[in-house]
């Protein structure tokens, strides 16, 4: 009898996951993944992201919120778990690991052809300094490279799309760019080039790895207004930060990670003494520290010694 | 002398034609593995066919069919090797290679009496080029082009950011296997013309020319296949004077224009055209970290 009951509340838990992530944009349950066979980077991930949540990944290097990122746009498949990406959902196991980590890889289909059909489109950001600037590429070619497969099989841009380019380069603010080889923006105006690329195929969906990372103070609170006004489109925007305290405490929702979800809610819930001790084990000094720089963040005059302690507290990350 | 008399004689037309195709596949392949940082490759894998055109011929089987295969296979391995990330490419390059022309040269020693001079595949011998070989050439530059044309974006967004490709549904790892054969095959057309050790320079030299002239991608591939081009006529017109080897002096032709690009992106970027209000005049200056033009 009460191995029934017991079986019974099961069913009735699995119903109420399939419901909720029937309403989710993006469910993630049960997820495992890991470089090396035996270590786990990430264990037990369960996530639900809505239509329209703008949601920061944060945690400390290594914690897993840029693996996280790469499985769910497809460059990683998980040990096991699975994805439910809107009504399409994808089941990992042992086997299809096996796969990918064969030669027969060469014969999977990469996730975003297979979920294609489910989302217009994804549109991903990697880090800025996941790319030789150097290459000679200008803007356009670079932004064009969003829509590949949506402008013709000849090897150059169409007319139209140029002026789709220049439309997307204009509300970015760097349409007089559009000719310029890429080694000739400024780290900022190079994020933009990225964002633009991104945001050209008119995505439900906008996935960014550190996008503030090795910016300035400006450029940042710049891609941050930019991706503000995006949401507000509706367009849902899943980050990952370094930044707690320029921009993690900023953001409508935030997750802390650290192999596992720690905690997620909006800024004020989750980020507690508690739950960065358990994200970044820091102690309780910087802690502190960044609760003093949450009160010079409110104010817009950030001093040179606010500067100082958030460096760090990066520092202190990184050790 | 009349500077038309090479074109009396119709190895030498043949021979022209053949190093003009072959200059220009390979400017045009060249810029992709130049971009890709794996300049090394082509000296690798024309060595690596060495071995397969040998072998094929010892026990009889179809020249080129041997050559690609092989060469083929050694490209896939590369990449696979490389893929793992434990490994460089190049480490991997320099191994595979270098195995697959000791095949080749224990294959020679061991059985001396052959018909085929291998010395052509070595060092080149345009002007001893056959009918079949010319045809060849011909197949693999239409096939290269039409490679290049379709691919283009395709293999651009791969050069420029292989992960981001992946994440917008190109195929990486089938167009880098579709690559390695159109290289392999690229390197067997190119084999008799240029010969297996001046190779690598030909694939080389008008990429990196180019890139010295452009910093726009479509403008690269169109200059490095023109100065492939235009260093193979040069090269295998003036040895017919010099009475040199083709292959030594379109692979020197083809240095000359590198001499020459960087020479000409160094003066570009110290002596050109800049403005004072209304006044625009163009002398050597240099240029301080805010950019003030100091006279």
């Amino acid at each position: 009898m009460g191995h029934k009951s017991l079986h019974e509340n099961k069913e009735v838990e699995n119903q109420y996951h399939e419901t909720r992530s029937a309403e989710n944009l993006l469910s993630i349950r049960k997820l495992e993944f890991g470089y090396l066979p035996h270590k786990p980077v990430l264990e037990d991930v369960n996530l639900d992201i809505p239509k329209g949540r703008f949601l920061g990944l944060l945690g400390p290097s290594g914690s897993g919120k840029s693996t996280l990122l790469k499985i769910i746009i497809g460059l990683h498949r998980p040990w096991r778990g699975y994805i439910q990406y809107g009504s399409e959902k994808i089941n990992y196991t042992k086997t299809v690991k096996s796969i990918s980590s064969s030669a027969a890889s060469y014969f999977v289909r990469p996730i975003k052809t297979l979920i294609g059909n489910v989302f217009s489109s994804i549109g991903y950001v990697p880090q800025i300094e996941s790319v030789d600037w150097n290459f000679p590429v200008t803007v356009t070619e670079v932004v064009g490279m969003g829509i590949w497969n949506r402008s013709g099989f000849y090897p150059w841009i169409s007319k139209n799309d140029k002026e789709r380019i220049q439309s997307v380069l204009g509300t970015l603010g760097i349409a007089e760019y559009a000719k310029r080889q890429i080694r000739e923006l400024s780290g900022g105006e190079q994020q933009r080039v990225f964002l633009a690329r991104a945001l050209i195929s008119n995505p439900q969906i906008l996935i960014l790895d550190e996008p503030t990372s090795g910016v300035d103070y400006n450029t940042r609170e710049n891609i941050f207004t930019i991706l503000t006004d995006l949401n507000s489109k509706g367009m849902t925007i899943i980050m990952t930060t370094h930044d707690i305290t320029g921009l993690g405490k900023r953001l409508p929702w935030v997750v802390c990670i650290n192999k596992s979800i720690i905690s997620q809610g909006p800024p004020n819930d989750v980020l507690t003494q508690e739950n960065l001790l358990k994200t970044y084990g820091l102690s309780r000094d910087i802690c502190n520290l960044i609760d003093d720089r949450e009160t010079s963040i409110s104010n817009p005059a950030i001093t040179d010694s606010s500067r100082h302690n958030h460096f760090h507290v990066e520092s202190e990350k990184e050790s | 002398m009349d500077f038309l008399t090479p074109f009396d004689y119709e190895f030498f037309t043949r021979g022209i034609v053949a190093a003009v195709l072959v200059g220009g596949i390979c400017g045009l392949i060249g810029v992709y593995i130049v971009l890709r940082g794996m300049s090394y490759i082509g000296h690798g894998m024309s060595h690596a066919v060495f071995g397969g055109a040998v072998v094929s011929y010892v026990i009889g089987f179809n020249y080129y069919v041997g050559a690609a295969i092989w060469g083929f296979l050694s490209a896939v391995l590369i990449n696979e090797i490389s893929r793992r990330r434990k490994i460089k490419a190049d480490a991997a390059i320099g191994v595979v290679t270098t195995a697959g022309f000791a095949i080749g040269v224990l294959f020679i020693t061991a059985a001396q009496s052959f018909h085929r001079n291998f010395e052509a595949i070595l060092f080149g011998n345009i002007l001893g080029i056959t009918d079949q070989d010319l045809y060849v050439i011909i197949t693999v530059s239409i096939l290269a082009v039409i490679f290049v044309f379709f691919f283009q974006k395709r293999l651009l967004f791969v050069l420029f950011d292989k992960e981001t490709a992946r994440v917008y549904g190109v195929r990486t790892e089938i167009l880098e296997i579709v690559f390695a054969l159109v290289l392999a095959l690229v390197v067997i057309a190119s084999m008799n013309s240029i010969g297996v050790t001046l190779l690598a320079a030909a694939i080389v030299a008008p990429a990196i020319s180019a890139r010295m002239l452009t910093n726009n991608f479509l403008r690269m591939i169109i200059l490095s296949s023109v100065i492939g081009i235009v260093t193979a006529f040069l090269g295998m017109y003036s040895s017919f004077f010099f009475d040199t080897a083709s292959g030594s002096t379109i692979v020197l032709f083809g240095a000359g224009a590198f001499g020459v690009s960087a020479l000409y992106a160094f003066i570009r970027k110290s002596y050109h055209s800049h403005s004072h209000g209304p006044i625009k005049h163009t002398h050597p200056h240099l240029h301080t970290d805010k950019h003030l033009h100091k006279h």
